[in-house]
C-alpha cells in the first residue's frame, strides 16, 4: 500500500482516476445547467437539451459511484449538488405549454367536470338552499336584507330605495363609462375571490364551502327577494341571468373543488389523508383554474354586453344559449373518444392477445 | 460546505425517475418569507404604478387598476413558477425552488394548486385580522377571534410541522428547498505533486475511519479557518494515536498531514472496494480488534 503511493506525481487512487476521465462532462453539465438557470430551458437549442438530459443521466450515474468508491467528500457533495441543480432543469416543469393548454380546455377540463358531477350536484343544492332561504325570509320581513346583504355590494339599492331608483339600475344605459368598469371589475374580483377561497376552505373539513355557498346563495336570494316585492322579478333575472349563469356556475364549480379536498380529507380510502389530499388537490386546482376562466367570461359578459342590450326578452335568449354552451361543453365535449375507450383498448389488446396465443 | 454546519434535520432525500436518491436541503423559514415579501413588493409597486398611472389619466383606470391587482394577485407565482421552473422573482433572489416531493415532474396543476391556497392561508388571516366584519357579517368580538385563531393556526403552519409544508405544499404535495451549491476543488492528492516524504504502515493506517478522514480533508482545505497551532495540535494527536516513531517525532507538520492524508485515503477506499467500511475511528478499532 504504502509503496503504491511513495511513487509520486499523479496519484493512482482509483476515485480519482474516475474523476479524471469524467470531469470534463461534469463541467459541460455545470455550464449548461448555469445557462439554463439564467435564461431557462429557451436558452439550449435542441442538441444542448438532448446533450444535458444525457449529461445528467451519466452524472447521476457517477453520483452513485462516487458514494460507493470515493472518501473525497468535497466530490461526493458537489456532485450530488450538481445532479439537484440538474435534476430541477430536467424535471422542473413541463415543456410544450400550447399543447397543454388545447388539451386542458378541450379534454381535461369537460371529462374532471363529469368525474365530479356529484360534487357540482351538492354545491349547487347548498347555493339554492341558501337562495331560496334568502328569497323567502327576506319577503317576510324586509329588515332581514340588512342582514343578509353586504352594505358595500348592494350600493344604494336597499329596500329603502323607492322603485323607480331600483328600475333604473336595472335599465340604465351606461356607455363605457368609469362607473361600468369598476362595477364590472370589482364584481368580477369579489366573486373570483370567493370561489378561490371556497375552494382553499376545502381543506379544512369542508364545512366553510357549505357555509360559503350558503352565505352567497342568502345575499342573492334577499336581492331577489327585494325586486321580487316592488314587482320587478322577471326584470331583475333578465338583468342578473345573461351573466350569472356563468358566474354562479363558476361559484359552483370552486364549491365542488373545495368539496373533493373535503372529502380527501374526511373520507381518505385506501391510501393516506396526506397522501389523498396531494392526489386529489392538483385535480380541484386545475377546476378552480377553469372557475376562474369562468368568471373572467362572467365579467365579460356583465361588462359589455348586459349593458348595452336593455330588453328583457333578448337578455333571456342570452341567459338561456349561455346554459346551452356550458352544458354542452360540460357533458358532450372530450367525449366521443372518451366514451368507451378504455374498455375498448383493453378489449382491442385482450383480443390481439388472444389471436397471437 | 463543512460538516459542522450541516444540519442533517432539514435535509430530505427525493427518489429521481432515475432510481437515485438525492438530498436536497429544505428553505429555511427566513428565506421563504423574505422570497415571498419580496414577490408581494413587486405586485404592490406594479399595481400601484399601473394606480398611478390611471390617476394621471384622469382616474378613467380604476378598472384597469383593480383588474391588475386580480390578475397579479391570482397569477403572478404560478406563472413564474411554471415559466422559471419553481422559482418566483423573490424565491430565484433568495436561491430556492420549489420541487415535487416525491421527485417526480414539477405539475402545473401542483403549481395551481399551491398558489391558490395562499388566499387563505395569507390574505383570509389578514382580512380576519383587520377586519373580522367583513369576513362574517356582524360578527360579535367572540366568532372574529375564533375565526382569527383558526386563521393564524393556517398561517403559522410552515412553524407546526417537521418539513416546513404550507397548507398549499400539502394539497400540491411539493417542498421548497434550497438550490444546491458548491464549488469543485481540486482532489487534494492531486494537488500535490511530489512523492510521499513520510510512509505509513498498515497498522498506523488502521485507527481512523471515513469521518476523521473527512474532517482531515476540511482542515488541509481551508475551509473551516485554522491556524497553525491548530494543525500542530492534529498532528501531535496522529502522531501519538498511529504510535509513530519517537525518533523521527518531529516532522513538517503540514506535508506529514498531506501524506497521512493521502495514505489513509488509499487504505479505507481499498477497503470500501471489499465492502469494509470503517464509518469513525469507533468502528475502526472495534474491527481492529475484532480481527485475527
Amino acid at each position: 500500500m504504502t509503496g503504491q503511493n511513495a511513487r509520486g506525481g499523479q496519484s493512482n487512487l482509483r476515485s480519482v482516476q474516475f474523476r479524471r476521465e469524467r470531469e470534463a462532462g461534469w463541467r459541460e453539465l455545470e455550464s449548461l445547467v448555469e445557462s439554463v438557470e439564467k435564461r431557462g430551458l429557451k436558452a439550449l437549442d435542441a442538441d444542448d437539451a438532448r446533450r444535458l438530459a444525457m449529461l445528467y443521466r451519466g452524472t447521476l450515474s457517477a453520483l452513485s459511484v462516487a458514494r460507493a468508491i470515493s472518501l473525497d467528500r468535497n466530490v461526493v457533495v458537489w456532485l450530488e449538488g450538481l445532479c439537484g441543480r440538474a435534476y430541477l432543469c430536467v424535471y422542473g416543469t413541463k415543456r410544450h405549454l400550447g399543447r397543454a393548454v388545447k388539451d386542458y380546455f378541450t379534454e381535461w377540463v369537460p371529462q374532471a367536470m363529469r368525474r365530479l358531477r356529484w360534487h357540482l350536484l351538492l354545491a349547487t343544492i347548498f347555493l339554492v338552499g341558501g337562495g331560496l332561504a334568502g328569497f323567502f325570509l327576506t319577503l317576510g320581513d324586509m329588515d332581514l336584507f340588512y342582514s343578509f346583504m353586504n352594505a358595500g355590494m348592494s350600493g344604494g339599492r336597499t329596500p329603502a330605495a323607492d322603485t323607480e331608483f331600483l328600475r333604473q339600475g336595472l335599465f340604465a344605459i351606461e356607455s363605457f363609462s368609469d362607473t361600468l368598469t369598476n362595477f364590472a371589475s370589482f364584481l368580477f374580483s369579489h366573486n373570483a375571490r370567493i370561489g378561490i377561497i371556497a375552494f382553499a376552505l376545502g381543506v379544512v373539513f369542508g364545512m366553510p364551502v357549505f357555509f360559503l355557498l350558503f352565505y352567497n346563495g342568502l345575499s342573492l336570494g334577499a336581492f331577489a327577494a327585494l325586486y321580487h316585492s316592488r314587482g320587478l322579478s322577471v326584470d331583475l333575472w333578465g338583468w342578473l341571468l345573461p351573466h350569472g349563469v356563468t358566474e354562479l356556475g363558476a361559484v359552483i364549480v370552486c364549491g365542488a373543488a373545495g368539496l373533493v379536498l373535503a372529502q380527501s380529507v374526511l373520507f381518505p380510502g385506501r391510501s393516506t389523508r396526506l397522501a389523498n389530499l396531494r392526489d386529489r388537490g392538483r385535480e380541484a386546482a386545475g377546476i378552480v383554474l377553469f372557475a376562474v376562466v369562468m368568471f373572467f367570461i362572467a365579467a365579460l359578459i356583465e361588462g359589455i354586453f348586459r349593458q348595452m342590450v336593455n330588453d328583457t326578452p333578448t337578455r333571456y335568449w342570452v341567459a338561456l344559449s349561455t346554459v346551452l354552451v356550458w352544458l354542452g361543453y360540460f357533458g358532450w365535449l372530450g367525449r366521443r373518444r372518451g366514451r368507451g375507450r378504455p374498455d375498448g383498448v383493453e378489449r382491442d389488446r385482450r383480443s390481439r392477445a388472444q389471436g397471437q396465443a | 460546505m463543512s460538516l459542522a454546519n450541516t444540519d442533517a434535520s432539514a435535509e430530505r432525500a427525493i427518489m429521481t425517475p432515475e432510481g437515485i436518491e438525492l438530498t436536497f436541503t429544505l428553505a429555511p423559514i427566513g428565506s421563504r418569507a423574505s422570497a415571498f415579501l419580496l414577490d408581494w413588493l413587486i405586485i404592490i409597486a406594479i399595481t400601484v404604478g399601473i394606480g398611478l398611472l390611471s390617476v394621471m389619466a384622469g382616474g378613467g383606470f380604476v378598472g384597469l387598476f383593480m383588474l391588475t391587482h386580480f390578475l397579479l394577485r391570482t397569477f403572478y407565482f404560478s406563472f413564474f413558477e411554471i415559466v422559471w421552473m419553481g422559482a418566483t422573482p423573490g424565491k430565484r433572489n433568495q436561491k430556492i425552488r420549489v420541487i415535487d416531493a416525491r421527485g417526480g415532474p414539477l405539475s402545473a396543476g401542483a403549481i395551481f394548486a399551491r398558489n391558490f391556497t395562499r388566499e387563505v392561508e395569507i390574505f383570509l388571516p389578514l382580512i380576519a385580522i383587520f377586519k373580522p366584519d367583513a369576513l362574517v357579517p356582524g360578527a360579535t368580538g367572540w366568532v372574529g377571534l375564533i375565526a382569527t385563531l383558526w386563521c393564524l393556526v393556517l398561517m403559522l403552519m410552515p412553524l407546526l410541522n417537521r418539513d416546513n409544508l404550507r397548507v398549499g405544499d400539502l394539497i400540491a404535495g411539493t417542498r421548497v428547498v434550497q438550490v444546491p451549491s458548491t464549488t469543485l476543488l481540486d482532489d487534494l492528492s492531486e494537488k500535490r505533486r511530489r512523492s510521499m516524504r513520510y510512509t505509513f504502515t498498515d497498522e498506523q493506517l488502521a485507527h481512523y475511519g471515513n469521518y476523521e478522514l473527512q474532517v482531515l480533508e476540511e482542515l488541509l482545505r481551508g475551509e473551516t479557518i485554522v491556524d497553525d497551532a491548530t494543525l500542530d495540535m492534529v498532528c501531535e494527536k496522529i502522531k501519538t494515536r498511529v504510535h509513530w516513531p519517537r525518533a523521527n517525532w518531529d516532522v513538517q507538520v503540514r506535508v506529514f498531514l498531506e501524506d497521512f492524508y493521502q495514505a489513509q485515503r488509499a487504505r479505507l477506499e481499498r477497503g470500501l472496494r471489499f465492502g469494509v467500511r470503517h464509518a469513525d475511528k469507533d468502528a475502526a478499532r472495534a474491527a481492529a480488534k475484532g480481527g485475527p
